[in-house]
């Protein structure tokens, strides 16, 4: 019998899915028990953004700065790094000094880009 | 059996997902049909024993690049993107492209040849070093090359991103 991949079913991952399963469950579970036991007595206040705040001025979709962009790009790209090391991590020993400087390099070549955003004040807020 | 049935589930969610990500009209739905469809992902890679790559859809594709999708959008204007349709932009342009790739896979996945031969990373052999050790044991030793150029992938984003988004703001 020819054995694909998948025909061994990794069974110790059912808890995760029953974890999924429970918390998908439970959102639903508490919003509909609300939606029959709570008054519902909508008016003009109550249904703004902030019922005991100032009055909202213009639309909350505005368009952010693109600032918010390159933060978000760069722990992107960090955070690739670090996915990266966690198998090199693991095997660190049987790779020795080998594995040591290769991932030097690797870090290096990042270190590179780090310093550039650095320099550029990508990191900068103002 | 319950490889089929989950198979299909996750398939059929992943799909779905796909579709109403390109025909909702509000940018912010789309970006966010994407989570469900990131985790099914990382079912079907727990299907084919792939933890590591499980773990590292849920961790950035779930976590970072939704994060990184929900900016973007929020760097455009909703109200005007609202409006325009989805479907049918530029339809005559697109719908050819688009089945062309669409030939290339499947002529791709005719053409394939599954005999089933079996590199010395069977999942028995994975499941006794361990998952992370195994990639860990191939990706620094025989892959070192392409482990390295990723750096150098990752730097050019990293620049890339900080050229275009910087020369707006100065």
């Amino acid at each position: 019998m020819l054995e694909t991949p998948g025909a061994v079913l990794p069974l110790n991952y059912w808890p995760v899915m029953v974890y999924g399963l429970i918390a998908i469950a439970f959102g639903i579970v508490t919003i509909t028990i609300g939606y029959f036991f709570r008054p519902s007595k909508p008016s003009q206040s109550k249904l703004s953004p902030y019922e005991c705040g100032c009055p909202p001025v213009g639309d909350a979709r505005e368009r952010f700065s693109v600032k918010f962009y390159i933060i978000a790009m760069l722990f992107v790209l960090f955070d690739l790094e670090t996915v990266f090391m966690f198998p090199w991590a693991i095997d660190f020993k049987a790779l020795g000094a080998f594995g040591f400087y290769e991932m030097l390099v690797f870090i290096f070549i990042l270190m590179v880009g780090y310093v550039y955003a650095w320099k550029k004040g990508a990191l900068d807020w103002d | 059996m319950l490889l089929q049935t989950g198979f299909i589930y996750f398939a059929t969610v992943i799909v779905v997902c796909a579709l109403m990500v390109i025909t909702r009209k509000n940018p912010v739905h789309s970006v966010l049909f994407m989570l469900p469809l990131f985790f099914h992902v990382a079912g079907i890679f727990i299907m084919l024993n792939a933890e590591f790559v499980a773990a590292v859809q849920v961790l950035v594709y779930a976590g970072a690049i939704m994060v990184l999708f929900l900016f973007v959008v929020m760097l455009l204007n909703i109200q005007k993107e609202r409006v325009r349709p989805r479907v049918g932009l530029k339809w005559t342009f697109t719908a050819p492209l688009g089945l062309t790739l669409f030939g290339f896979l499947v002529a791709i996945l005719v053409r394939s040849q599954y005999n089933g031969t079996q590199g010395s990373f069977t999942i028995e052999a994975v499941k006794q070093i361990g998952n992370s050790q195994a990639i860990g044991q191939v990706l620094y030793t025989d892959f070192l090359f392409p482990f390295e150029v990723a750096s150098v992938i990752l730097l050019v984003a990293m620049v890339g991103a900080i050229v275009l988004a910087k020369k707006r703001l100065d």
